[in-house]
């Protein structure tokens, strides 16, 4: 059989749960570390919410049910985090029912992650199984599906974390086609994660992604403006001879990192349907191109590779001591919150797990004066890390006052 | 006695201590008769002053007081400034210079016996006066550029004002033999045309009807009922206050006890290094940075704690060491701090001695004998000191002065 060449697109949609202006006044006293007031900030989570609703959830799920409706053969894989849908149910929830109507088309893939968008991983196996279980239910109860495909927080990825997924049951898990990685293979194709039984990986496109994704409006870019001809002639030409491009994203590409006024959607209409108008062109699901084609190789990542910055690193996250030491307080409560059985205390401490917090801690773009790429709700990297410790502070003591467990440890 | 006092601010327009000790000194001297016109560069009301006349000697806000800068023409409009003014008063030179223009027409109507100036910013105006008046000047030092810079270097141009200020005064008071110290030993000014007079506190503001409230500091509070010891700090966070010894100290301190807890109360330039410092040292949950402190979080941060820190690394007096102790917390300060001179019952040591703070903090907060002698006995100390005594030393000055007793 003739198996068609194909796009994976995948998008990932996620909005964290911002700490508030939380200072050392309020330990103790007050426990709503995610409720800023004032509304002219983006650490306010429902305006941000309503914000990306309108500027993107909207428009992009209204294009991909058209694009649906259009073409039988338009695919799309999506990854939701838990606490995006937790806001979607407070503040937008027609938006929440927009995507379960994609959802319900069969054509729409979930995929599996960490309900915190977490970096549990790499601090607590145990507790890292209980957020993609977490997750998993999420999705089951919302969409009714059950996802079969796994990606890691900001698409870490190593072999440890491959063999993990391939124990725990999926089928498949997504990473990051890093050069350094694949040398002189492609990334076009199903791997095979080294030392694992039935799992498949599928491995970013970078070059082609991030055209779209970082790309498209800036008119610095000597490709500006770009056009659905070209990218298509691009990818026909990335993929001639090859088995599938991986198109990995962020869901908030469309519409918030490049704004409707860039022609963002009309590209990508345009895009979908140049693309299928080639007979031997289709889109998969990431499921579906793992069911469609055998692996070509193994591939061996013994260190940690992820989609971010030119380092592909977790350094945004984990390069400096406030971020180090954050995690390790985080973290270090784990037995004695789990034990309390308190379920407001346990999810404020996993809230407070969600990466972007310490990502608003990085200092390695603020101390080269690049302060514009830092994009944070925060005056800086250090007041982001004081309104946080203040918090896991207020932890301890609900620990220690309301459950006479825990120490108050400074 | 006619005194012209010629000073920067007064409250509730200022932004440290120098306002506060004016304001104290001028109530305690009024209070022994003398007749005070004083002299600020900005028109505001001051609702809490009627011993004396206040005068201003330009039409600036308050906040305007260090010069325009770029404002756009709207303030300058709403202030009905001429173009002339406006660009003079764009910078504190300026500010300055019109100041003195102010004192040359002043000075020949209220026909002052003395005149009396406080710190560097009026130094000019106050030896202006003296030709026009010919009387005596009296150059009152609160810091000098050296304070200020915690090093040799600093601005010339304030320098050199501070150098012609003290040698144009007829009496020069320093706030502290170490500020007395740093006149006789960097500008060359003989000793004994220096007088010490010590700044003091007034605890009839501090006990104006103030209860400490428990849950302002509600978290240290639990920790303090865990057995954890509170060790404060209520400062600016520049260079001059020695902040990065003491964070290098309390990771040490630490590292021998854990049971400590800092309280970082106050904001400024330095903040960011001290949190980076703090996490680097690995204590940096052990560190309480508050932000800027005022009212009743500011009278709450001295009374939480067990131990106040002055870690400064050239303090010319420390009036918070004074307001610590009347919050009874035992004291540790720096041979570098003028308030040493007047309190006794409180542990010394060098500003870079990190071991021997740590020490210190360490010392106290597992004795409780200890703690409690020095809370104590540093607390009787403070009552000792007034600004009526401070009133009384000025008096003494002036009248000398006018014996042509002077130096």
């Amino acid at each position: 059989m003739n198996k068609k060449r194909g796009i994976v697109l995948y998008l990932h949609a996620h909005q964290p749960f911002r700490v508030r202006k939380y200072s050392v006044f309020d330990i103790a006293n007050n426990h709503d570390y995610f409720n800023e007031q004032d509304w002219d900030t983006d650490r306010n989570n429902e305006k941000v919410l309503r914000k990306v609703v309108e500027k993107s959830y909207n428009p992009m799920n209204a294009l991909l049910e058209k694009l649906l409706n259009k073409y039988p053969d338009f695919r799309v894989s999506l990854s939701i985090t838990g606490v995006l849908i937790e806001q979607l149910e407070m503040w937008a929830p027609e938006t929440l029912e927009h995507f379960k109507r994609l959802v319900k088309t069969g054509r729409v893939e979930i995929v599996a992650e960490t309900y915190y968008h977490s970096l549990a991983f790499f601090y607590s196996r145990k507790e890292f199984e209980r957020q993609v279980e977490a997750h998993k239910n999420k999705i089951r109860e919302v969409f009714g599906v059950e996802t079969k495909v796994f990606r890691n927080t900001e698409l870490s990825y190593n072999n440890e974390l491959a063999k993990w997924a391939d124990d725990y049951g999926f089928k498949g898990i997504i990473a990051e086609g890093w050069d350094p990685i694949l040398e002189w293979r492609s990334p076009n194709f199903v791997y095979k994660p080294v030392n694992t039984e039935n799992i498949s990986l599928l491995l970013k496109n970078y070059r082609l992604s991030d055209d779209v994704a970082f790309r498209f409006g800036d008119k610095g870019w000597s490709q500006w403006p770009l056009d659905a001809d070209t990218y298509t002639n691009w990818i026909n030409s990335s993929i001639y001879g090859e088995q599938v491009v991986n198109l990995f994203m962020d869901y908030e590409t469309f519409g918030e990192h490049q704004w409707a006024d860039t022609g963002i959607f009309d590209f990508y209409e345009s895009f979908v349907g140049k693309w299928l108008a080639q007979s031997d062109n289709t889109f998969y699901t990431i499921s579906e191109a793992i069911d469609t084609f055998e692996s070509v190789g193994e591939i061996d990542m013994p260190n940690t590779v992820t989609w971010a910055d030119t380092e592909r690193d977790l350094t945004a996250w984990l390069g400096n001591r406030m971020q180090q030491e954050a995690l390790r307080y985080i973290y270090s409560l784990e037995d004695d919150i789990l034990m309390t059985k308190d379920l407001d205390l346990i999810s404020d401490w996993r809230k407070l797990q969600i990466s972007d917090h310490v990502y608003y801690m990085c200092t390695k773009w603020f101390n080269d004066g690049d302060v514009h790429a830092y994009f944070s709700p925060y005056k800086s990297p250090y007041d982001a890390f004081l309104y946080y410790l203040n918090a896991v502070r207020d932890v301890r003591w609900r620990l220690h006052n309301d459950h006479h467990a825990g120490g108050l440890n400074g | 006695m006619n005194v012209l006092m010629l000073g920067w601010e007064l409250p509730p327009h200022n932004s440290g201590g120098l306002g506060v000790a004016c304001y104290h000194m001028s109530k305690a001297l009024a209070k022994k008769g003398a007749k005070i016109d004083f002299v600020v560069p900005y028109e505001a009301e001051h609702p809490n002053i009627n011993f004396m006349k206040i005068h201003s000697a330009t039409s600036l806000s308050p906040l305007e007081r260090y010069g325009l800068g770029a404002y756009d023409s709207k303030t300058v409009i709403d202030k009905s400034l001429s173009k002339a003014d406006v660009k003079d008063l764009k910078d504190m030179r300026g500010v300055q210079k019109r100041y003195v223009k102010f004192i040359e027409h002043l000075v020949t109507m209220v026909e002052p016996d003395v005149i009396h100036v406080h710190d560097w910013l009026t130094m000019e105006a106050g030896i202006r006066a003296k030709e026009v008046a010919g009387v005596p000047l009296v150059v009152h030092v609160h810091a000098t550029e050296f304070d200020r810079c915690a090093s040799d270097a600093g601005n010339p141009l304030v320098h050199e004002i501070e150098y012609q200020g003290l040698i144009m005064a007829d009496r020069i008071i320093a706030v502290s033999g170490i500020t007395k110290t740093i006149i006789v030993e960097k500008y060359g000014i003989p000793a004994d045309k220096i007088e010490v007079v010590h700044n003091a506190i007034d605890d009839s503001e501090l006990d104006n009807g103030y209860k400490y409230d428990s849950s302002t500091y509600k978290y240290l509070e639990a920790l303090k009922a865990e057995g954890h010891t509170i060790v404060s700090t209520v400062t600016r966070f520049t260079i001059q206050k020695g902040l990065v010894h003491f964070v290098n100290a309390a990771a040490k301190a630490l590292s021998k006890y854990d049971k400590l807890a800092f309280l970082m109360a106050g904001d400024g330039e330095q903040r960011d290094e001290l949190i980076k410092l703090s996490a680097e040292l690995g204590i940096a949950d052990k560190m309480f940075f508050t932000g800027f402190v005022r009212g009743k979080q500011w009278r709450d941060a001295y009374s939480v704690a067990d131990i106040f820190v002055m870690s400064s690394v050239s303090e010319p007096f420390g009036l918070t060491a004074l307001e610590a102790a009347y919050h009874e917390n035992a004291i540790i300060l720096t041979k570098q701090s003028g308030v040493g001179e007047v309190l006794s019952s409180v542990f010394k040591y060098d500003f870079w001695d990190e071991d021997v703070l740590a020490d210190r903090i360490v010392g106290i907060a597992t004795s409780e004998a200890l703690k409690k002698s020095l809370q104590e006995d540093v607390k009787k100390e403070y009552n000792r000191i007034s600004w009526q005594d401070v009133a009384v030393s000025c008096m003494k000055i002036y009248g000398n002065m006018s014996k042509g007793l002077i130096g």
